[in-house]
């Protein structure tokens, strides 16, 4: 019944949780059960990079989010998912004790480097897994929200607003490329053992994370999608379409978008804390603005304001950019912004958009 | 002078201080037992030392139907911006019955407070249907999450039927508006105005655009409208002006020209010369 009436309102997405429910059924089968000789066995290395894939997906529903949905073009939303990896990276850290090359039981090898003695007050807590989690969701919506006050409140919008987050992301990225700022600088931090006492490296351990990815990701679509039709969310796509309008028919405007890049900015958060354990490292890179603009492109490409557009646009591209940088590494970015012209100019609704043209003309 | 201003301002006796100042009251409070719902005293609005609105003074009673005219550049839209919040005036004070001072209130509670507004172009949300334009305009708790958890009950139901059958869109209900033509663009705004349950409504160039069959029903449901509400028509179409209007005032230069009924004011020399003589 409830399946039914999902799949008549909303068929993309209900072909987009069919799909992520078969992965998450075959892919752990291929890997652990199908034995290595065989053909039909699913190694690690691509079990982790679907999940990878994955965690990409989940940002790009968070950006559509915003960006399709309420026209804020935020071009720096690689820095909440960098924060949430961030948190998780200095849990994974903590985790390592005193297997580390000093053996210092608490204190991450790169602190005993610059010398220091004791942990910095930042660091108290993130030994524990549950407060780790509280910071992944805590410190970008917190930001988010400090951000987002601001901003929305002086009535920023538009290129500007792109903008300013370019430059939040980009200062962030100098920031954490600080050694004293205490999180590992440029080296950021990497050699991870173990989450929760699971050997990262065991192959047990990934499938575990790929299938947290991938309820996650499934998760945060059925939220998505439950904001995006209620009373909510069509006061968003109004305030996209006529803001001043909005305001005159009695919404505070400012709080809308504010809870809503506060949302956003959460789920980056949780995109971020999936990926750092899987990939095995986060450094002030993930900061860069570069990141951030590739975002836009995975949205525009997918199909911005159709929630499963973004989902498939983060990976198609992304399985893309896989392909080429091993093919042809100097040729990826003016791919992607060969892409990116030709979607803007021929596919203004995306890859998506193409398909939902062909069916609504057909008869 | 002006470093003192502000401390004038305050010890002023004739008005109770600023604390003390009543929020938003919504519209059955709305103290009115002067005659006038809405008080406009010595605005002035200037844009770059030109001034817009010069000293108007304005006073609409509660349920009537007032058309305002003026050459363009007369300052009537701002005149509405003033009201609603979007543009505030370098003097001069805006009351809303007697006791709200709309210079202190925002945009959204002014509109939440009951002021309605059309703009003059027709802004609807293009992407929404009709229904769901008006579902959203509804009165009703206009918080974040009282909407994300909203469902309409049945009697919000009948009441967007009531409105839809007045704007006549019944037919269109399910269309987008983006879709509709300019005169049922217009009239889906009024609509939007309605579900508001405003106590005024400010309509500026209703029938801008519309043919004289769309005009002739828009005038109507203005008529019709007066007495539940206040309703305030800028409008350049005399011919519309003098079929609904009881009483115009005519602004030039930002402000008040002539007042009275469209006779007394088509006779009056001043205006004759400044408006209706060429
Ligand atoms: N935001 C603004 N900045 C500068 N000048 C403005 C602005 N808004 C209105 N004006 C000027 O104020 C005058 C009154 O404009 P308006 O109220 O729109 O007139 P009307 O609606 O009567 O035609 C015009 O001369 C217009 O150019
Ligand atoms: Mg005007």
């Amino acid at each position: 019944m409830i399946l039914g009436r999902f799949y008549r309102s909303d068929r993309g997405g209900a072909f987009l949780l069919a799909g992520l429910f078969v992965l998450a059924v075959v892919v752990p089968v291929l890997n652990l059960a199908v034995p290595e000789s065989s053909p039909f066995h699913l190694s690690t290395y691509t079990v982790t990079l679907i999940g990878k894939y994955l965690c990409y997906a989940l940002l790009a529903l968070a950006l559509d989010l915003i960006w399709g949905y309420c026209g804020i073009l935020s071009l720096g939303h690689g820095a909440f998912f960098a924060l949430g990896g961030y948190a998780m990276g200095m849990y994974l850290m903590r985790q390592i004790g005193d297997r580390g090359v000093y053996g210092n039981p608490d204190l991450p090898d790169f602190m005993v480097f610059l010398n220091w003695q004791e942990l910095p007050w930042y660091w108290l807590g993130f030994d524990m897994f549950w407060f780790a989690m509280l910071m992944v969701v805590l410190v970008p919506g917190l930001l988010a929200f400090v951000f987002g006050w601001f901003s929305f409140r002086s009535r920023v919008t538009g290129v500007y607003l792109a903008i300013i987050t370019q430059a939040l992301t980009f200062a962030l990225m100098l920031a954490f490329f600080r050694n004293e700022m205490g999180f590992g600088g440029n080296n950021g931090m990497t050699d991870f053992k173990d989450i929760l006492g699971f050997d990262l490296q065991a192959d047990g351990t990934r499938v575990a994370l790929f299938l947290a990815s991938v309820i996650t990701l499934a998760v945060s679509y059925v939220i998505c999608r439950f904001i995006i039709n209620s009373k909510l969310g069509r006061v968003i796509v109004a305030i996209r379409d006529a803001e001043s309008r909005t305001r005159f028919v009695g919404y505070q405007v400012e709080r809308y978008k504010l809870w809503l890049f506060v949302f956003s900015a959460v789920l980056a958060g949780i995109a971020g804390a999936l990926y750092v354990p899987q990939v095995g490292i986060i450094n002030p890179g993930e900061f860069a603005p570069l990141n951030s603009i590739e975002l836009v492109i995975w949205v525009a490409v997918g199909g911005r304001g159709m929630l499963y557009g973004a989902v498939l646009g983060a990976l198609l591209v992304n399985y893309a950019k896989t392909y080429f940088t091993a093919a042809f590494p100097e040729l990826w970015l003016f791919a992607l912004g060969a892409l990116f012209v030709l979607v803007t100019i021929f596919l203004p609704k995306g890859l998506v958009g193409l398909w939902k043209r062909k069916r609504d003309t057909e008869p | 002078m002006r470093p003192l201003d502000p401390l004038r301002k305050a010890l002023r006796r004739d008005r109770v201080f600023d604390f003390m100042m009543p929020q938003v009251v919504f519209s059955p409070d709305l103290d009115i037992s002067h005659g006038p719902i809405l008080y406009l005293e010595d605005v002035t609005v200037s844009f770059d030392g030109f001034k817009a609105l010069n000293d108007l003074t304005l006073y609409i009673d509660d349920g009537e139907l007032r058309c305002i005219i003026g050459p363009n550049g007369a300052g009537k839209t701002t005149m509405m911006d003033v009201i609603t919040g979007k543009t505030r005036p370098d003097s001069g004070s805006v009351f809303f019955g007697q006791k709200i001072d709309l210079l202190r209130l925002s945009e959204t509670d002014i509109a939440q407070g009951g002021i309605g507004r059309k703009f003059q172009r027709p802004t609807v949300f293009e992407s929404h249907t009709v229904f769901e334009n008006l579902e959203l305009s509804l009165a009703a708790d206009k918080g974040v999450w009282p909407t994300l958890f909203a469902v309409l009950n049945k009697a919000q139901r009948e009441r967007i039927d009531e409105i839809l059958e007045t704007i006549a869109l019944t037919g269109q209900r399910h269309q987008l508006a983006g879709t509709l033509s300019h005169g049922q663009k217009q009239w889906l705004e009024i609509g939007m105005l309605l579900a508001q349950s405003p106590r005024v409504l400010l309509v500026d160039e209703p029938v801008a655009g519309m043919t004289p069959q769309e005009t002739e029903r828009t005038a109507e449901l203005l008529v019709s409208l007066a007495g539940k509400h206040s309703v305030v028509v800028v409008e350049h179409d005399m011919e519309f002006v003098r079929s609904i209007a009881r009483k115009v005032t005519v602004l030039h230069e930002g402000s008040v020209l002539a007042e009275g009924t469209m006779d007394e004011v088509q006779n009056d020399p001043r205006v004759i010369e400044v408006y209706l003589g060429d």
